[in-house]
């Protein structure tokens, strides 16, 4: 036939930009914001859960590190323990400079239990009504050595610790309502005068419940024996086990296995890492609404792909191919769901930064959540949003116009 | 001489349930003609347009547009032919109701490979040419019958094809509007438009230069034959 002389060449495929079909997807959103905000909801508040716990978590982490650094790890504390037969073993008189010549030691302070002495706000109150208030002998440099911090009044030194004076623990001086310095207390059959009131110890709370007095009073006035019975030291960070090691024989060679030595910022260490675990199993909750808010996005998508068979129909007529069309039906599920992600690490971060403030905690972003939140958001959208698209592509373009 | 923009050379189309939708027909359209098919609800007028259109396949015969045989073409290559050189109008207009009446007629050279702002550009020279150049900033909604019709239109013609399709474009409107939509296809025409127009009504399609008349999916008459 001549007409194959003439004939023209039929057009190429064109390259549609990425850019175009991701406005298009965009627009699609945009133009049904109702439907949008619904279905991005389940995936927000998804990302908002897991956001906010990572975030709470992150908060709460830093603000436990930070304590644990003030504090330091570097405490030990080292008790007499129990003899075989169930008595309180005796530690030596000089334990004190014992332990602070160990080797790596950099201070050593102790107390001594200074036993059948109570302590009353009067004289009327009978002595042995209550014994929840320790009285304690305390070597001066006890404060410096487990980190207290005296919060009215002072201290003892060498010229108080001669006399009837006491220094109260946190829980002591409110259990007997004493706040302000020169309180007299009746403490062992006499009269002591309050100097100070401690802070409470965060790494010895034992003595928030002592009445502390000095070494010299305890022995002449109330019978103390002299021997101390715990004893607190400070060393190098990095030789702390080892000192640990040394200790039981340094303070009681013949019996080294009854002597108790303990690292106090253990417990807070161990708090630090139960708080990731705990951090970790609310985050499979936020990972399940995930997974829902990903149902309702493909949802969403599938209803969409059968409401809009007629767009469909007409973006083919227009010279749309079948990819074009996956395309534009996995770019508006990716927004949809990356919009949740994106609200959702609003939501999550005020959240989290709320509850840091209310908690008197360090506000931290935290970066790999809000990544996180961000990718799963979008990688649930492409997941979600496959099958729908891929049905949109399939459709035939008569069927599709057939809708119309 | 010049191929056909579209050749049906004895073209069947049957669904499944043995529906005889097209019966053996063979047509061709030539460059620059304008062609009303007319013939009752049901006749396969729709069925023809979508072959002519490359958006169905023939169960059997040949469908040649500008002379290329579609079957040969892949799917890719069928929706660049759609994209460039065939526009389609439908009764129900098919136009996006949050986008603008620019924005809609843009959409007909989206896969085209155009540039965004190109698009924009040509889509209000199309606006102009259909006499909507004040309608630019429009919604759908904003729009009479008409008026949606003529962007859907100029829709059609953005990507200046070889050839519109028209499928019952006056069916949801007033006679008035109705009329004036034809008016405009007609003046298209004169301009240098191949058009092919399915219409009920019998009157109008009584001045368009060439009929063609559908019964029960055969081609009844074609007042090109009948020529000498
Ligand atoms: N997708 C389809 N499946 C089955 N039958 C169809 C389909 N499309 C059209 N038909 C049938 O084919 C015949 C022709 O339909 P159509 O081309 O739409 O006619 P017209 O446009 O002239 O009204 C009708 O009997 C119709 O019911
Ligand atoms: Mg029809």
């Amino acid at each position: 036939m001549s007409a194959r002389a003439t004939t023209e060449p039929l057009p190429r495929p064109a390259r549609v930009r990425f850019t175009q079909l991701v406005g298009v997807g965009l627009l699609g959103v945009a133009g049904r914001p109702g439907r949008a905000a619904l279905s991005a909801l389940g995936i927000a508040i998804g990302v908002a859960a897991v956001v906010a716990i990572l975030g709470i978590g992150a908060a709460g982490q830093a603000e436990l590190s930070a304590r644990l650094d003030a504090l330091g790890t570097n405490l030990l504390r080292v008790s007499a323990g129990q003899t075989f037969s169930g008595e309180t073993s005796r530690l030596p008189r000089e334990v004190v400079d014992m332990v602070a010549r160990v080797p790596g030691v950099h201070r050593a302070g102790g107390t001594g239990s200074v036993r059948d002495t109570t302590v009353h706000r009067t004289d009327l109150t009978d002595p042995r009504a209550t014994g929840s208030i320790e009285v304690l002998a305390a070597r001066t440099n006890l404060p410096d050595v487990v980190g207290a911090g005296v919060r009215t009044g002072a201290w003892l030194n060498d010229a108080t610790g001669q006399y009837p004076s006491v220094v109260l623990g946190s829980a002591a001086a409110e259990h007997l309502a004493v706040d302000v310095p020169g309180t007299q207390v009746w403490l062992g059959g006499r009269w002591f005068t309050v100097i100070g009131v401690l802070h409470p110890v965060e790494l010895a709370p034992e003595l928030d419940r002592s009445a502390l007095i000095g070494w010299v009073v305890a022995e002449s006035l109330l019978g103390f024996d002299g021997h101390p019975t715990t004893v607190y030291e400070r060393s190098a960070d990095d030789v702390v086990e080892q000192v640990a090691a040394l200790l039981p024989g340094t303070v009681n060679p013949e019996r080294p296995n009854e002597v108790k030595v303990s690292r106090p910022s253990d417990a807070l260490a161990a708090k630090l890492a139960a708080q990731s675990t705990f951090a970790t199993a609310y985050l499979g909750l936020g990972v399940v609404a995930l997974v829902v808010g990903g149902i309702g996005v493909a949802n969403t998508m599938v209803v969409s792909v059968v409401e809009r068979r007629a767009e469909i129909g007409l973006r083919r007529a227009l010279g749309a191919g079948k990819r074009q069309i996956r395309t534009q039906f996995l770019t508006e599920a990716v927004l949809l769901s990356g919009l949740g992600g994106v609200v959702g690490v609003l939501l999550g971060l005020g959240t989290a930064a709320a509850w840091a403030v209310n908690s008197g905690w360090p506000v931290t972003v935290p970066t790999t959540a809000v990544a996180a939140g961000v990718g799963a958001s979008v990688l649930i959208g492409s997941v979600a949003g496959w099958f729908p698209a891929a049905r949109a592509a399939r459709l035939s373009p008569t069927e599709a116009l057939a809708a119309a | 001489m010049t191929a056909p923009v579209i050749e049906l050379d004895r073209v069947s189309r049957t669904y499944p349930g043995r529906v005889h939708a097209l019966r053996r027909v063979s047509l061709r359209v030539d460059p620059g003609e304008l062609v009303a098919v007319v013939g009752p609800s049901g006749s396969g007028k729709s069925t023809m347009l979508q072959l002519m259109g490359t958006l169905d396949h023939p169960t059997e015969g040949v469908v040649r547009l500008l002379g290329h045989d579609v079957a040969q073409l892949d799917d890719r290559r069928l929706a660049a032919v759609r994209a460039r050189r065939i526009g389609f109008v439908f009764q129900q207009f098919l136009l996006t109701a949050h986008l603008t009446a620019t924005q809609n007629v843009a959409t007909g050279l989206l896969y085209h490979g155009a540039s965004g702002s190109e698009q924009l550009r040509r889509a209000i020279e199309a606006l102009e040419r259909v006499g909507l150049g004040h309608r630019l900033g429009h919604r759908p909604a904003q729009l009479s019958g008409g008026e949606k019709q003529r962007v859907a239109i100029a829709r059609a013609l953005v990507a200046r094809p070889a050839v519109v399709l028209a499928d019952e474009p006056t069916g949801a409107l007033d006679s008035a509007s109705g009329a004036g939509v034809l008016d405009l296809l007609r003046e298209l025409n004169d301009e240098g438009t191949t058009i092919v127009v399915i219409t009920h009504d019998l009157g109008v399609a009584g001045r368009f230069p060439r009929r063609v008349e559908l019964l029960d999916g055969e081609v009844r008459h074609d007042t090109a034959l009948v020529r000498p």
